[in-house]
């Protein structure tokens, strides 16, 4: 009798909890699924859900019309790039933090988490000016120092609490076996810390490949990484849902697949560690 | 245990990401200090001089101020209420037994992987377009008049669309947190005879109440800042302009440096007294 009770209960939560998933996943099926059909399909009343013809034409034509490529490989290398520039900065700060901590790691490590709260806005014209001062408006290498360096508390952060897990008694013996800081680093730390290291510049890809403030308001023509191409869609001409939708499609791809993987590190990732 | 070598060794390694951002903070800092009190229009006459506390008088007391402000905290409001109340729900569902959790739990999620100007802008003209879009298609199948959603209802929606963009994070955490929840306890109490409501009252909800603040502070940094969503839909028309958009407009659009940057020491100021209260937690889980 119990059983029954509870294989009902179970029927119940599956039922709700895929109703209320799909509802949440579903603007993005839907951008899907326009972007296979023909534009006079994707604003059809009623609406057709998946009785189309299903083309690729859009994919076809967002392609060869705007450029699409160059978007696509700014975006990879600003994120990218932040995300491994950042990531060569902060191992060597984060190890240090957590092997040899002294009274004021933590407070530099909150200093550091505060200079994440800074409002874009309000360094918007220092930045601004400095960029054209530098010759690095609209540049790959501008973006990805600004990006790199917003994210830089998140790295650190998410390194140091990696890095703390590991037990301090194998570098201990290490040392004890006459290992340099050199031999220590690379043949102990290295191998245990690369799990940490990964997951921390997965969700640092992320962040940096949607980061839709300074994309949009630095870089004009030559460095504009998807984000700014899909804001350009904001003024369209003409039927265009279907071609929006494949864009978009695109641009998230990559990320939605990405992000499935990176899960469990966001919670601590994005909390500080405040919520494990 | 740590020598003196190794203490300087460590030192160095921290110098590179120390110096970085203490120059990312000062620099610009300092410099939207400084324009803060002077006249200064690239464009129409450039360094017009100083001006005291000109700038912030006037940004205050601009008839575009507290419009912006009452923007700002009916986003910021309504954006945390409904995810930290559809969190909640959500992360107790998603917590029950059921088949395919692990596939439901990728569905819920997916929103926050979605770049801000993708979502915006596929809300705007997919669902909320009065002629085309999805919601449209509803509305007249209901025998109901579309509605203009971003100039008729535009509050409404922004908040619609940054919640649908932050109620993955919040119920992801608020879920983390819930299966912490000592299982035993609330078995016993539902031994016990406790109500559910009474069960969720006093056992669920004093545990995720550490969370829940969490998710509260820094939703509310990252809503204080958010750009690209208002952007590419309104562009700050028919009252959907925050502060932070304002001070873009000042900056960028009008060229009123001096002024834009008043403005952004007062979001600074703002954003920093957000910032204390989450430091103060996150401090004390590092003692831990």
């Amino acid at each position: 009798m119990a059983r029954a009770v509870t294989q009902q209960r179970k029927i119940i939560n599956t039922t709700a909890a895929w109703a209320v998933g799909l509802l949440i996943f579903f603007p993005i099926l839907w951008t899907i699924l326009t972007s296979f059909k023909t534009e006079a399909q994707a604003i059809a009343d009623p609406p057709v859900f998946l009785a189309f013809d299903w083309t690729l034409e859009n994919y076809g034509v967002v392609m060869e019309r705007s450029n699409y490529g160059r978007f696509l490989w700014n975006s990879i290398i600003i994120a990218g790039g932040s995300t491994i520039l950042g990531i060569i900065i902060a191992v060597p700060a984060a190890w240090s933090m957590a092997f040899v901590p002294s009274k004021r790691t933590k407070d530099i490590l909150l200093w550091m988490l505060s200079t994440k709260m800074l409002p874009a806005v309000g360094v918007l014209y220092p930045i601004y000016l400095l960029f054209i001062k530098l010759g690095l408006l609209d540049t790959k290498i501008g973006l990805m120092i600004v990006l790199m360096l917003i994210n830089l508390p998140i790295i650190v952060w998410m390194l140091y609490t990696y890095f703390k897990e590991i037990p301090g008694e194998i570098l201990e013996a290490a040392r004890m076996d006459g290992a340099t800081l050199r031999e220590e680093v690379i043949h102990i730390l290295t191998p245990m810390a690369i799990p940490g290291i990964a997951s921390t510049l997965l969700l640092n890809v992320i962040l940096a490949w949607n980061e839709a403030f300074w994309t949009l308001n630095l870089t004009a023509a030559k460095a504009a990484p998807l984000t700014a191409f899909i804001a350009s869609y904001s003024s369209p001409e003409g039927l265009f849902y279907a071609k929006l939708s494949a864009a978009s499609t695109m641009a998230i791809a990559p990320i939605l697949i990405l992000g499935w993987f990176s899960q469990k590190q966001l919670v601590s990732g994005l909390t500080f560690g405040a919520v494990k | 245990m740590a020598t003196q070598h190794s203490r300087s060794a460590a030192r160095l390694m921290m110098a590179p990401a120390v110096i970085l951002l203490l120059g990312w903070m000062l620099v610009p800092l300092t410099m939207t200090l400084f324009f803060s009190f002077k006249k200064y229009l690239p464009l129409r006459g450039g360094d017009l001089g100083w001006v005291g506390f000109d700038n912030y008088v006037r940004f205050v007391t601009s008839s575009a101020f507290w419009p912006s402000v009452v923007t700002t905290l009916i986003i910021v409001g309504g954006v945390l209420a409904i995810t930290v109340v559809l969190g909640v729900l959500l992360a107790i569902l998603l917590n029950q037994p059921m088949w395919g959790q692990g596939m439901v739990r990728i569905l819920v999620i997916a929103p926050f992987f979605v770049m801000p100007t993708v979502s915006a802008l596929v809300w705007k003209n997919m669902f909320m377009d009065p002629n085309y879009g999805l919601l449209a298609h509803l509305w007249k199948f209901f025998g109901a008049t579309p509605v203009e959603w971003l100039s008729q209802a535009s509050l409404p929606s922004i908040v619609m669309i940054v919640s649908w963009q932050w109620l993955p994070f919040a119920t992801l955490i608020l879920l983390t947190a819930i299966q912490s929840l000592d299982s035993e306890q609330l078995e016993a109490a539902e031994m016990d005879g406790a109500p559910a409501l009474k069960r969720f009252g006093y056992i669920t909800l004093p545990h995720l109440s550490r969370a829940i603040t969490v998710v509260i502070l820094i939703q509310t940094i990252f809503l204080l800042s958010i750009f690209a969503e208002i952007f590419v839909t309104t562009g700050g028309a028919f009252g959907t302009k925050t502060l932070s958009y304002l001070i873009f407009q000042r900056v960028l659009e009008s060229q009123n440096v001096g002024l834009g940057s008043a403005g952004g020491v007062y979001a600074i100021i703002l954003a920093n007294i957000v910032a204390i209260f989450l430091m103060r937690i996150v401090g004390k889980n590092l003692d831990a």
